[in-house]
């Protein structure tokens, strides 16, 4: 059992948890993230590991509510628990100074973004961060970023806040403004988002790395599950990744093995709705 | 009792469930002999001076002592000698080939049929799981801890025997749940997890204790087991789980699995049971399994049972030389499974929304045996055909997980990536050791049985020898 010690929204279906962990919190670094078990009988699904304090003993994860679990776990609150957590899982992100690094970051793929700034701040780099939201409201991370990165930059769908238009439009902006040059981009968020930066970055030729989401299972490189095709090559994302060479993913593909359960994961909503627990998880 | 009428009594056959009603539930198909029919199948046994099927099992039962307790009725005295070679015969009894292995060398079998070991053993385990107390006291603690890697049968064995000597022993399991291949491979309807559960149960009885959710590599590395953490020992075994794909086109399709991902799904997961258990799985009117060993054929029975008719088994080589337990492949023919012999995938196709709509096959024929004694497998020209289906199910094989390997670059490891042993079961870091499948490649429950039991004497006498160079360093 994983002790909640603090429990707040982020956004509106967006929580954020802090769960007592010490061994993964030890061991943490940029780029790994866990994979959680709710309660006996859900589903395993991989989390990133937004942020952790080796001296507290815990880990931050930053939860979108989107389906069956991820809604058992929007439910929780201080002095709950998670029956399973295990990581950190998965190669964690090449920190070096790169001198000016990118950092963009779509919804929940914000969360992915925030240690990877703190790690490159500390290697040296000018970091800056574009994060995207719909509407001001789903803007999130933008004061934890701030106290870690020289600039960060909001961007709105709807133009409530920040730069008005997607994270795309920022980032072209930002590559044709720099008086330095990018000297890398990391992206995590929407895969169709993701596609479309690695599309920009590739004709001036800065090195994209992006944080890939296929659905998993074990998280250990066992069932194959989050195969995804690097270059034509197939890899397991939970143990070769989750981040690959974003000039190299085929991007298509992931998106359409995402659609896998459409069918089943509304059957499991609607089950847990039945249940009552889409509310309170008493 | 005259060997003459020893010889006249059949073979009992194993009471199961009726083919169509168990093809649509996850029960166990064999049910167990009943005692009369136990009693009368140990009696068939002739005792032989010399029995060769000792031999033929790799932890050397002495088959014929505790078959003839079951035959005198003292349940008992059976159970004690099982138990002396084979930590959990309840298991072996239900998934160990026998039929290549104690059985086959039974004197009988040249005069019909072999005396049903495996069903004895099974029938004695279970027996004893549900009447027999452990006796005995706790042993003295010998104040060593011991680390094992991964619980699976190799791990479960090891830990269980070192404990039996007084050691402090920590099962570390990646998963939520340990059991390794037992519980996320084998279906329920095979092996009842409620068997392992038990099993698992009578360990941390004796003390083991089990951590899961840690991933030895990742969560904690071995170096930290032997230094911060305080293990005098680490025994790895964490499997060779890391599933192969056939590498032809089509394989990302939507309804396209490894076997272990589909039977993970099902069965660690419960995924048959959805949505009471959220995990879902695809369920199709046609599915096809590629492979012929175990695996191949557990996922295509488990097909079969989540409702496909066809559940077709597409296999390159000819039912003589599949892999699997012979019982597994009778049971999935009586069970409506399809068999498409001599038939390898080229292309796994999809519909135009990227769903799998069918396999395209090519015709094989038999040729020359090659390195492993089989005939090799040769494409027919000109022989493709379609076989349709919405699920696809790749069961072709098993590797190393490099996750632990990686980690810890002091480990010598073959050009596979298996660890590399002495005779001692000791791996190239001293104190710590290996076995199972991660040292042998793919292979049996009994073998990773076998190398936990035999590691964990040498780690007994490993340990013993340390104490006594310490009580030599103080004197
Ligand atoms: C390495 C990695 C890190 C991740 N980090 C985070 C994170 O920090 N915060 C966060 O909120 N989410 C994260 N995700 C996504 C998260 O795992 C999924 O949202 C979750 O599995 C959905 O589960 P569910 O039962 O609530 O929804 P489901 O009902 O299973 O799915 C709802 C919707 O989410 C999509 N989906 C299902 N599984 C995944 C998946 N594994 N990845 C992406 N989309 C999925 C489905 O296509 C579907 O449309 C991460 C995924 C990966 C692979
Ligand atoms: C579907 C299927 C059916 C089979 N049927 C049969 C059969 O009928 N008869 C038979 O004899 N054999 C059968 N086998 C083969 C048999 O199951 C294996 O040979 C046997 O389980 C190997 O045991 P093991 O203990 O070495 O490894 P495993 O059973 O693979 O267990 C390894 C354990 O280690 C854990 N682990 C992995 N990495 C780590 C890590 N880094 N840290 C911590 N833990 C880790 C895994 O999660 C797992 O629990 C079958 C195999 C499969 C897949
Ligand atoms: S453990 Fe396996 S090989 Fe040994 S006697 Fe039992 S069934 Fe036969
Ligand atoms: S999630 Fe199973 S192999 Fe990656």
């Amino acid at each position: 059992m994983f002790l909640i010690r603090e429990a707040r929204w982020l956004a509106k279906d967006v929580r954020w948890l802090v769960v007592e962990s010490p061994r993964i919190a030890a061991r943490h670094r940029a780029g790994h993230f866990v994979i959680v078990r709710p309660v006996e009988n859900s589903e395993r699904i991989p989390l990133t590991v937004a942020d952790a304090d080796r001296v507290g003993g815990t880990i931050t994860l930053v939860v979108q509510r989107v389906g069956a679990t991820t809604t058992r776990l929007c439910a929780l609150e201080r002095g709950d628990s998670i029956l399973d957590v295990v990581g950190p899982l998965g190669k964690p992100t090449e920190i070096r100074n790169f001198g000016h690094a990118v950092l963009v970051g779509g919804g929940v793929g914000t969360a992915v973004i925030h240690p990877q700034a703190i790690a490159l701040k500390q290697a040296g780099n000018r970091v800056s961060a574009i994060i995207g939201g719909r509407s001001r409201d789903y803007v999130i991370l933008e004061e934890e970023l701030s106290a870690v990165c020289d600039a960060v930059y909001p961007c709105t769908d709807d133009g409530s806040y920040g730069y008005a238009g997607l994270v795309t439009g920022k980032l072209a902006e930002l590559i044709g403004d720099s008086a330095e040059q990018v000297g890398v981009v990391l992206t995590a968020g929407p895969v169709a988002m993701m596609k479309a930066v690695a599309a920009l970055t590739r004709t001036p030729g800065i090195p994209t790395i992006a944080s890939l989401n296929p659905i998993m299972v074990d998280g250990t490189g066992m069932c194959g599950g989050c195969r995804v095709m690097i270059e034509g090559t197939m890899m397991f994302a939970c143990v070769d990744g989750p981040e690959f060479d974003a000039h190299k993913v085929d991007f298509d593909e992931l998106n359409n093995r995402l659609r896998a359960y459409r069918a089943q994961e509304k059957a499991s909503l609607e089950h847990l709705c039945r249940l009552g627990l889409n509310r309170s998880m008493d | 009792m005259k060997p003459a009428e020893r010889m006249k009594i059949p073979r009992q056959s194993m009471p199961e469930q009726e083919a169509g009603e168990r093809a649509r539930n996850f029960q166990e198909v064999n049910t167990g002999l009943a005692r009369e029919a136990a009693r009368l199948e140990a009696q068939r046994c002739l005792r032989c001076k010399n029995a060769k099927c000792i031999a033929g099992c790799p932890v050397g039962i002495d088959i014929p002592a505790f078959i003839e307790a079951v035959a005198e009725g003292d349940l008992d005295k059976a159970a004690a000698v099982l138990y002396e070679a084979n930590a959990l015969p309840g298991i072996t009894g239900r998934v160990c080939p026998q039929e290549t292995q104690c059985e086959v060398r039974c004197i009988r079998v040249g005069k019909g049929e072999p005396v049903a070991i495996g069903y004895l053993e099974r029938f004695v385990a279970d027996w004893a799981r549900e009447s027999r107390k452990e006796g005995g006291a706790p042993p003295r603690p010998t104040g060593k801890n011991v680390a094992v890697v991964g619980g699976g049968p190799a791990g479960l064995t090891c830990a269980g025997e070192l404990a039996k000597k007084g050691h402090s022993v920590t099962i570390f399991e990646a998963l939520h749940k340990v059991g390794g291949v037992l519980v996320y491979g084998i279906p329920e309807f095979r092996l009842p997890k409620s068997i392992i559960s038990q099993e698992v149960a009578g360990l941390e009885a004796l003390g083991v204790r089990i951590v899961c959710n840690t991933v030895v590599g990742q969560t904690v590395t071995i170096d930290e087991l032997l230094g911060a953490e305080g293990f005098d020992v680490v025994f790895i075994a964490n499997g060779a789980g890391l599933p192969v794909f056939l590498g032809i086109p089509g394989e990302n399709l939507l309804g396209v699995y490894s076997a272990n991902e589909y039977l993970t799904r099902v069965n660690l997961m419960g995924a048959f049971s959805f949505p009471a258990c959220e995990t879902p799985v695809l369920s199709s009117a046609e599915a096809v399994v590629v492979g012929g060993g175990n695996t191949a054929m557990d996922a295509v029975r488990t097909a079969r049972r989540l409702g496909a008719d066809p559940a077709t088994l597409v296999y390159r080589r000819s039912r003589e030389e599949m892999p699997a337990r012979i019982e597994e492949v009778k049971h999935a023919e009586q069970e409506g499974v399809q068999f498409q012999m001599l038939a390898n995938p080229v292309e796994i196709l999809g519909d135009e929304d990227g769903w799998v709509r069918a396999v395209r096959c090519v015709r094989m024929e038999l040729g020359e045996p090659d390195e492993s004694g089989r005939r090799r497998p040769i494409a027919v020209a000109d022989s493709e055909f379609e076989v349709p289906c919405q699920v696809l199910i790749e069961a072709v094989g098993t590797r190393a997980n490099p996750v632990l390997t990686q980690t810890t670059p002091d480990l010598a490891t073959n050009r596979w990536g298996y660890i590399e042993i002495d005779d001692n079961h000791m791996t190239s870091i001293r104190g710590v050791f290996a076995g199972g499948d991660i040292v042998r490649g793919a292979a049996t429950v009994i073998l990773a049985m076998g190398d936990g039991k035999q590691a964990a004497e040498a780690i007994d006498r490993y340990l013993a020898g340390k104490r006594a160079s310490m009580a030599d360093e103080t004197a």
